[in-house]
């Protein structure tokens, strides 16, 4: 059964407090949720949010189930999100996540690699048309200006950095 | 005209980000001078500087805020910082290089208003710039330009930052204050408009990052003075984001007015060698989509734009030359609204997929003779029957390149392939099947 930590739970009164209603704490405690519970929201995320929060699990699942962000399955440690729209798709952000997920052993977008390492998303516009095509890993600032060589590089560095 | 540094004038400086380096270079003195001024004051000036919203709808800025009832009821300013709208990039570079610009117009700006509280909206995805804002607002309070009583003047405004967690409906106003209030992002029938009933049902006034950061420029130079920049319609400066198929993508500052073949060529380096100018969207993947021959007298302002059948919407221009399909091109947009279709109403939840389905089939060669007349149908079906204008902006640019790049379309039908050649083809994916949402 998924319990947040002393300090998760500490950070989800706070951020009850924090805004006019304390429904608009949700995101930010389903972020935290998802981090402490390996990187995707389960069932039992959901339950613990809503008996914590005192919400209707019911507007904690919608909120999760609507925003992209929130992971509904399993992720790998590296979950990598590729921009595919419009510029990123023209210059080449499609090919990338083939040729990243080829290497990375990922069969499918939303599959966890072999090894536990990755997961790859197609995600929408992410806001950085301007160093097309470019990626995001969990939710750390973006890795841009990429081409399929880089790419490959990324997915062993992360590798050889991920399997210690 | 060239590039101008209005705005922009110390992005180029990194202390600029921090609170000493932004007061070294003359922050926060707008703030203490308005401060002084009524209200009404800073809203005159701010109608008479002819600001437009700089989110995409350029709606005029002063005559929003006097949308606002008169009778001190509590209210909310909030910041749409979700940038989301494909080829839009330019707040997130006004936050990253000058976050305190940014407060500092906010906090002018819920004076003005009679906001005592102001919540800036970011899009999940934007960590980085998040993280800077958070460091920024800290700093901004501790030297009390954010609080009770700022600067001893009697005026009390808070801020804080609201995390979304994707969501491009988000930016639609009404679906951001769903977003803010803790639910899933729809947007609201409106009337009421947020000025009258928002955040909470209260007055809310919903502006976008680059208009609340204008207004201190606005404070300094005055009205008149802002209008030194821009057309009688178009006033000021707008920072522009360029990307696609140029030299040297990025954001610029230019004046409104400004032709757009002297920015590609100019400010962006032009086009890459031995390619040929096909087509330009000028502002954001909603906007109808500009022939080359279009291109040639087209100038960066509301009403040319609007002449020309397209808009100037965010100021995200996506230049596109003669290696690119344009049935493959539209195909990542018309998949980007199906994705981002909230699905409150039928026209745009169908209307999206339907759209998707068939620009998809035709890319995979099972296009059929009539699809694009029936994909003209379909989008004239989408527009102006939903609540918020995300069903119209996901038609306005089938409506468009399936017009004026006609033939792509027909040959592609036609001979199952792509008359550019070259033209790599992707897997069709549904929106459940992109990842791990």
């Amino acid at each position: 059964m998924f319990q947040l930590s002393e300090e998760g739970k500490a950070y989800v009164k706070s951020e009850l407090a924090r805004y006019e209603s304390k429904q608009s704490a949700i995101i930010r405690c389903l972020y935290r949720a998802q981090d402490e519970n390996g990187g995707w929201v389960s069932p039992e995320v959901i339950e613990h949010l809503s008996q914590l929060m005192d919400i209707p699990a019911a507007q904690i699942d919608e909120v999760s189930t609507f925003y992209t962000m929130f992971n509904q399955k399993p992720v790998g440690k590296y979950h990598v999100q590729v921009c595919c729209t419009l510029t990123c798709g023209m210059l080449g952000g499609r090919e990338l996540t083939d040729a990243m997920m080829k290497e990375a052993g990922c069969k499918k977008l939303g599959d966890v690699s072999p090894d536990g390492l990755f997961t790859f998303s197609k995600v929408e516009c992410l806001g950085s048309c301007d160093t097309a095509p470019m990626l995001q890993i969990n939710r750390d600032p973006y890795t841009e200006s990429l081409n399929t060589e880089k790419g490959l590089k990324l997915v062993r560095d992360l590798r050889a950095k991920g399997g210690k | 005209m060239a590039e101008v540094k209005y705005l922009s004038e110390h992005y180029h400086k990194p202390e600029y980000r921090g609170l000493a380096g932004y007061k070294a270079n003359g922050g926060y003195a707008m703030l203490e001078k308005a401060l002084k001024m009524q209200p009404q004051q800073i809203i005159d000036e701010v109608k008479a500087s002819g600001l437009r919203g700089r989110g995409g709808a350029g709606f005029p800025t002063g005559m929003k805020w006097g949308f606002l009832p008169k009778n001190g009821e509590p209210r909310y300013l909030l910041c749409n910082a979700d940038e989301s709208e494909p080829g839009t990039f330019k707040d997130r570079v006004m936050m990253e290089k000058a976050p305190h610009q940014l407060i500092e117009g906010m906090i002018i700006s819920a004076y003005a208003v009679g906001a005592k509280k102001a919540y800036i909206y970011i899009r999940g995805e934007y960590m980085g710039p998040a993280a800077i804002l958070e460091e920024a607002i800290a700093e901004a309070k501790k030297a009390g330009y954010i609080g009770k009583n700022i600067l001893g003047s009697g005026v009390d405004v808070e801020l804080d930052l609201y995390l979304g967690a994707g969501a491009y409906i988000c930016g639609e106003e009404t679906g951001l204050i769903s977003s803010l209030e803790g639910f899933k992002g729809q947007p609201k029938l409106k009337p009421p408009f947020p000025a009258v009933q928002g955040y909470l049902k209260k007055p809310t006034i919903v502006n976008n990052v680059e208009t609340l950061a204008a207004v201190v420029n606005i404070i300094r130079d005055g009205g008149q003075g802002y209008r030194k920049y821009g057309t009688e319609k178009s006033a000021g400066t707008k920072l522009f984001s360029l990307s696609g198929a140029v030299q040297k993508p990025g954001t610029y500052e230019v004046p409104l007015g400004y032709k757009l073949m002297d920015f590609i060529n100019n400010e962006c380096g032009g086009l890459l060698p031995g390619r040929k100018l096909k087509g330009v969207i000028p502002g954001g993947s909603s906007a109808p989509i500009l022939s080359a021959e279009e291109c040639m007298d087209a100038t960066l302002d509301y009403e040319n734009m609007a002449a020309k059948g397209s808009m100037l919407g965010s100021g995200a221009i996506i230049v596109i030359d003669d290696s690119y399909c344009m049935v493959d091109v539209l195909s990542t947009i018309t998949h980007f609204y199906h994705h981002e279709s909230c699905g409150q109403c039928t026209p745009c939840r169908e209307g999206t997929g339907w759209v998707q389905k068939i620009v998809h089939g035709i890319v995979h060669g099972n296009g059929k003779p009539g699809d694009v007349d029936l994909l003209l149908k379909i989008a004239d079906n989408m527009k102006g029957r939903t609540i918020c204008a995300l069903s119209d902006a996901a038609a306005l640019p089938v409506l468009s390149f399936v017009t004026k790049y006609r033939e792509e379309f027909e040959y592609f039908i036609k001979e199952k392939k792509s008359k550019v050649k070259g033209t790599q083809i992707y897997a069709q994916l549904n929106p459940s099947e992109m990842g791990a949402h």
